[in-house]
């Protein structure tokens, strides 16, 4: 039970820069979902903390203490490995003993801590049964079993549910936030994967290039992107961006797209003036925008996808930019080829800067 | 073949020879025969004659290990006697032979001196390669690469260059103060003292804890393992197909080597250079130096009838792994 913060933490690989000057604190009992494409740094923050990388600047903090000179043994932390590491000699009561035969722990209270560890993940009838003669979802278990069974301060955890299949991976993910519940500890978990990011996290803080782009709950991000890019990496599918000039209208402002002249809301006229830009990029999630014949955006419809629930139609707008409408099943189908006009609500527009994706107004 | 050479030679081996180029000309044939058959047959004839000729080459190799056995029982004058008998095997086994190589001959003694320098040996080389190749493989230390050249380099270096050194070496060991009694010239620590590190053992372990996940190494030092015991708890262990053929390796070359402790030993006769000495019993004991023969190489048959997987993976090892 501790938070843990990095405070201007940098890490280079030779000319690599791994983690950019990464400040974040993850508060005691908190589940933090580091999140962001492959190579983005990740598993690097992870590892600092665990001790197996060691930072090039800056300080990590564990509960008080700063532990960069701490080895990984005594930082009272415990991982994950999304290859599960388990140790393919030794049964499974092996596996999940192993921590606490390192620390000394007396034989008969380690039965003890073992087999709770097992019945808290249902690993119970596997104990004598070596790693290779389990299934992927029962390994994945017993690395959990093997991190829970010392009542770790802090669980690192990197990618754990790539290696399963996309059932068990929904399954497993509600079953890790009840255990951390149970367990009241804080929990660092890398994915790449946005669904589980926004799934499990409190909060998620999305990492591009080793620089952090944005911190907050997952809903906050998702409805206030901080930027292009996060805007883009959250959602599914992405935030539509569409690039367009910001002109004067009546007073107010308006932003010139392909073909129409969105007149933007009260709300970010003010930033907009302050900002001084011109160029920009609006985005909309498919979610809000409505085909509606009074619509003043037209588009012509390119692909209709039908999920079942619901529909993704994809419109090219005058100028090529490719639009996505979520549209409910109930809702009559465009026909492909088809005009059709686009329509929202003021409020769901996000405007970002095209020179540097940053987020106009409120953020 | 002239005439003078084949009544030269034993005709026990003529016959031998004859029946070997018998079976010879009869795969022969039947490989080109195999040519001219239709797909399906033809396939099967190949097969036939790999076995044939693998048959063989086996044949080739066991006639002298045969020949020994078979001479170690046999009376002195029936061994000398031409024409050979010609049973497979004598009904009557003179086992004296054995008795008398084991006391009279101190085959007794020799075997102990080669047990005591064979495991000297071999734990030797175990505990410096398991110790190099996890350096090499796990650690970080300047130089890394051109240290694990060096070590590989000398693998080609031949132990007779090296000779007159070592031998230097040890006699002056011999004056050493507290040591020197155990590690001079005529010791159980000069015959192995030399042996006890080799680049090949560190470059076959270090392949197995090379192909060891990273992750493992990671996990340990969260579970709160050193260097020290995740080597003897993790890396050991799942390493131990590599480090069995290591030590087979290493017991059948210390086991067998002679010119070393030919020069060196005096009193701590190993076995291979005790058969030497048996040799220079009257020949009217002949049988005594094959029954030594065999006992010397007693151990290495039952290491091998016991290990046979593991030999082969051994040989392949580096291959794989490249
Ligand atoms: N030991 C290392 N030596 C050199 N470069 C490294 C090392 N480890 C990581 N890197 C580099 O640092 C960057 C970040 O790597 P990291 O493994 O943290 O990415 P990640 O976000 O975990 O990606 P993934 O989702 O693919 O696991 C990458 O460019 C990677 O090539
Ligand atoms: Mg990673």
């Amino acid at each position: 039970m501790a938070r843990v913060v990095f405070q201007h933490v940098t890490k280079r690989f030779g000319t690599v820069v791994a983690v950019d000057d990464l400040t974040l604190e993850v508060e005691d009992r908190e589940f933090l979902v580091l999140l962001g494409p492959s190579g983005c740094g990740k598993s690097t923050a992870l590892r600092m903390v665990a001790g197996l990388e060691e930072p090039t600047e800056g300080e990590i903090v564990i509960g008080d203490h700063v532990v960069n000179d701490v080895d990984p043994k005594d930082r009272d932390i415990a991982m994950v490995f999304q290859s599960y590491a388990l140790y393919p000699h030794m049964t499974v009561a092996g596996n999940i003993e192993f921590p606490l035969r390192s620390r000394r722990v007396p034989a008969a209270q380690r039965k003890e801590l073992v087999d709770a560890a097992a019945s808290a993940l249902g690993l119970e009838g596997l104990l004598d049964r070596k790693p290779s003669q389990l299934s992927g979802g029962q390994r994945q278990r017993v690395a959990l079993a093997r991190a829970i069974v010392r009542r770790p301060q802090v669980f690192l955890m990197d990618e754990p549910l790539s290696n399963l299949d996309a059932k068990l991976r929904v399954q497993t993910r509600a079953e890790l936030i009840e255990l951390q519940r149970r367990l009241e500890t804080t929990v660092v978990y890398v994915t790449h994967d946005q669904v589980e990011a926004m799934t499990m996290g409190h909060r998620i803080a999305i990492l591009r290039d080793g620089v952090l782009q944005q911190v907050g709950a997952p809903q906050d991000v998702y409805a206030r992107p901080a930027n292009l890019f996060v805007a883009g990496f959250i959602g599914n599918p992405p935030m539509n961006t569409i690039a367009g000039k910001v002109v004067g209208d009546d007073g107010g402002l308006a932003v010139g797209l392909p073909g129409a002249r969105v007149p933007l809301p009260d709300g970010i006229v003010a930033a907009v003036r302050n900002a001084g830009v011109e160029e920009v990029v609006i985005g909309v999630r498919p979610e809000h925008l409505r085909l509606d014949a009074g619509g003043i955006v037209p588009a012509t419809v390119t692909v209709v996808e039908s999920l079942g629930h619901e529909r993704h139609v994809a419109c090219r707008l005058d100028d090529g930019t490719l639009v996505i409408v979520r549209q409910p099943s109930d809702q009559a189908a465009p026909s492909v080829a088809g005009t059709v006009h686009l329509a929202t609500d003021a409020q769901h527009l996000h405007v970002f800067d095209a020179a540097s994706g940053d987020r106009v107004g409120a953020p | 073949m002239s005439a003078e050479l084949a009544g030269a030679l034993q005709p026990g081996f003529r016959n031998f020879l004859l029946g070997v180029a018998a079976v010879v000309t009869l795969s022969a044939a039947l490989a080109v025969a195999g040519r001219f058959v239709p797909p399906r047959p033809a396939a099967a004839f190949r097969t036939a004659n790999r076995y044939v000729l693998l048959t063989v080459l086996a044949l080739i190799v066991l006639f002298p290990i045969y020949i020994t056995v078979l001479n170690s029982v046999l009376q002195p004058n029936e061994i000398i006697r031409r024409p050979p008998t010609l049973a497979i095997w004598p009904w009557e086994a003179d086992w004296s032979g054995y008795s008398q190589a084991w006391d009279q001959g101190d085959v007794s003694s020799y075997l102990l001196n080669s047990a005591v320098v064979t495991v000297l040996i071999v734990s030797g080389q175990l505990v410096t390669s398991i110790l190099a190749a996890y350096a090499f493989a796990f650690l970080e230390f300047p130089l890394k690469r051109t240290i694990f050249v060096v070590f590989l380099a000398t693998m080609m270096v031949p132990f007779e260059v090296v000779f007159f050194t070592n031998l230097q070496t040890v006699a002056t060991m011999g004056d050493w103060p507290v040591v020197g009694d155990h590690v001079g010239l005529d010791t159980y620590g000069a015959l192995a003292i030399p042996f006890l590190a080799t680049g090949f053992g560190a470059f076959l372990v270090r392949q197995s804890f090379l192909s060891l996940p990273r992750d493992l190494r990671d996990a340990a030092a969260l579970d709160g393992y050193g260097h020290f015991r995740f080597l003897t708890r993790v890396a050991v262990p799942l390493s131990r197909p590599a480090i069995a053929s290591l030590a087979l390796f290493s017991f059948f070359s210390a086991w067998n080597q002679y010119l070393w402790p030919l020069v060196v030993s005096d009193d701590k006769r190993t076995v291979q250079v005790g058969l030497r000495q048996l040799r220079g019993v009257a020949l009217d004991q002949i049988n005594v130096t094959f029954a030594g023969t065999v006992l010397a190489a007693l151990p290495l048959f039952v290491l091998l009838l016991a290990f046979q997987k593991q030999l082969v993976r051994g040989l392949t090892a580096g291959a794989v792994k490249g």
